[in-house]
């Protein structure tokens, strides 16, 4: 069974269709790429995927279940993760604790437990930081866990929002331009990232991108969206070869 | 990374966590300004009217974590505080002359009273939260500052006495039909009289400590996390599964709760409880938002600072006479310059970057 299955997805903003008749099938373990020119309707569909937005049309499954009109939260706790085009960190918390916030779900205690310091709080938190940490190192982030996640630089802030992503436990992971503003050495360490990470935690992965070296280098299939419709769809060095595609980014 | 190493008795202090390291200086600058007006006053040497400050000084503490709780930590701006202090308060005093002839002990009345007004404080932060915190930032605060209003309106109209038959509420005294040995507790407009004073310095601290523990632990937990990650970034928090309105409810929740203990505090600092616009309207509500602002948004210390100088001032510059609320008014600039100014802030740093470097260089030597 596909891991991910989006029927006929759309929105409308009053008259305007921001994404319509929207179809994708993710398999387990996939590395997927959404492509397309500015106002094509990429971030709109990652909203629809994680409840920001709801869909006036169509539906779509996770593993099976349906997730149509859930919070985000919900749609959080049942798989799906994400990071942000312009970055969404807790800015005001440390690079640790933005994780720790990340493993909220997956290592409770109940708040009594943790204002009166009951044994649960000390041994959770252990579990907590170390995670946390394991989680970092991965991300190069380990130097910086007592920093503001302010203060961190531009693309380290990028990595950290994968972290964050990644510590909910997602199965699904949408990566919003994930490589916008690095160089390209930072590009390619990130692809390296997100292989490792799809990987080493069992994850499926869908990625914007505008960076074509990216794109080409890590999707192994994508989506071509042009005014919220699809325009091609396939093996990613095939699609990029279409005529319809080059016409839509370069214009005629 | 162990947290269990924090335990100051364990490791030394320079081991220690930086948030445990901040609470723990804030609670020993608590306990230190404690013993010294106690040791002050029992020597006989703070005046009469200093010593009357002691109590309300606890209450504007109080007060001002708990709405930093709300305004600092989560980010919600309530103008209404002083509403759920008024309902501890009169909850409080309520519960305290209805048991005076039962319960004669007084730490037992006293704590089953703060206990009955931080239930009571907590229902009302409850109700008013489900329907309230819908809301966001302007539109927040301006229905909860009708709700602190309303609060203290319905107050004002209650009637409630007591009689062989049971109780009896009404809006007007007419309207009570009490027999003639019933009694008269809650009197409308003329609020609550005969409180038993059981208000102390001492009570004072320790519902401070409490009110300390309870607020910087949580700020330092799982829940406190969620509740930050709230004020910096909703959307982010929500797509990282963290459910807002459960915590938005919960922190009015235990903001009101505390603000009712230190209702209670106040009212059985007085004889007779009334509700004005000056101790429960809209004007303490203010109040309180200043010594919060001041003291820095979400920063326990500071507003226990801020609290104690803003309250204790216009009492302590009453000398002054007519140039009292002037000097007033340019403390509170100078202290909103020096958080804040930009110059100020700069100066700070560079100086937390020197002492740090300093100890650095002992430490290699």
């Amino acid at each position: 069974m596909a891991l991910l299955e989006v029927k006929n997805l759309g929105i409308t903003f009053g008259g305007l269709h921001a994404v319509d008749n929207f179809n994708l099938t993710l398999e387990k373990g996939d590395l997927y790429g959404l492509i397309g020119p500015n106002g094509a309707g990429k971030t709109t569909v990652f909203n629809l995927l994680t409840g920001v937005y709801k869909p006036t049309t169509g539906t779509f499954y996770l593993d099976g279940h349906e997730l149509k009109g859930k919070k985000p939260a919900e749609i959080n706790k049942a798989g799906i993760a994400r990071t942000f085009q312009n970055i969404r960190l807790f800015k005001n918390l440390s690079v640790l604790d933005n994780v720790k916030v990340g493993l909220h779900n997956e290592m409770k205690y109940s708040t009594f437990e943790g204002i009166f310091r009951l044994p649960r709080y000390f041994s959770t938190e252990k579990k907590m930081n170390a995670r946390a940490m394991e989680l970092l190192d991965v991300f190069d982030l380990s130097e910086n866990a007592d920093t503001l996640a302010s203060n961190l630089p531009y693309g380290k802030q990028r990595k950290l929002e994968i972290a964050r992503a990644i510590a909910t436990q997602p199965k699904l992971l949408l990566l919003d331009e994930p490589a916008a503003g690095m160089n390209p050495n930072e590009t390619k360490e990130l692809m390296e990232t997100i292989h490792f990470v799809r990987d080493n935690f069992e994850l499926t992965v869908l990625v914007i991108e505008h960076d074509m070296n990216l794109v080409a280098g890590i999707c192994e299939q994508i989506t071509v969206l042009n005014f919220g419709t699809e325009l091609a769809k396939g093996k990613t060095e095939d699609v990029l070869k279409n005529p319809e595609v080059i016409k839509a980014y370069l214009g005629e | 990374m162990d947290r269990k190493n924090n335990s100051p008795l364990e490791k030394k202090s320079s081991s220690l966590r930086p948030t445990t390291k901040k609470n723990l200086i804030t609670y020993a600058m608590v306990i230190f300004f404690f013993v010294l007006f106690q040791t002050l006053s029992a020597t006989g040497n703070l005046k009469h009217a200093h010593k009357a400050l002691l109590v309300p000084v606890c209450t504007s503490i109080i007060m001002a974590i708990s709405l930093n709780l709300v305004v600092g930590v989560l980010g919600e701006l309530s103008l209404g505080h002083a509403g759920f202090m008024c309902i501890g308060a009169f909850c409080g005093s309520f519960f305290s002359v209805l048991m005076k002839d039962v319960i004669t002990t007084t730490w037992i009345r006293l704590t089953l009273a703060f206990i009955v007004a931080a239930v009571a404080a907590a229902v009302a932060g409850i109700l008013i939260g489900i329907p309230v915190l819908r809301l966001k930032g302007d539109y927040l605060a301006i229905v909860t500052l009708a709700f602190g209003e309303i609060i203290k309106t319905v107050v004002n109209t209650l009637y409630i006495g007591k009689d062989a038959n049971g109780f009896h509420i009404a809006m007007s005294t007419a309207n009570l039909g009490l027999e003639p040995d019933g009694k008269i507790i809650l009197n409308g407009p003329q609020g609550i009289s005969g409180t038993p004073k059981n208000s102390t310095f001492v009570i004072g601290f320790i519902l401070v400590m409490i009110t300390l523990f309870i607020v910087t632990n949580l700020m330092d937990s799982r829940t406190g996390r969620a509740i930050m990650s709230i004020r910096d970034n909703r959307i982010a928090a929500e797509s990282v599964g963290i459910d807002i309105t459960k915590y938005k409810l919960l922190v009015f929740t235990i903001s009101a709760a505390i603000a009712g203990c230190a209702g209670v505090l106040y009212s059985h600092n007085l004889s007779s409880l009334t509700a004005t616009t000056n101790n429960f309207g809209y004007n303490m509500s203010i109040m309180i938002l200043v010594y919060v602002v001041l003291g820095g948004l979400g920063n326990i210390r500071g507003s226990i600072i801020a609290a104690t100088v803003l309250y204790a001032l216009p009492e302590l510059l009453r000398g002054l006479k007519d140039y009292r609320m002037l000097i007033y008014a340019i403390i509170l600039i100078v202290m909103m310059i020096v958080n804040n100014g930009s110059y100020f802030v700069q100066l700070r740093e560079r100086l937390s970057i020197k002492l740090k470097s300093g100890k650095n260089k002992k430490e290699v030597a």
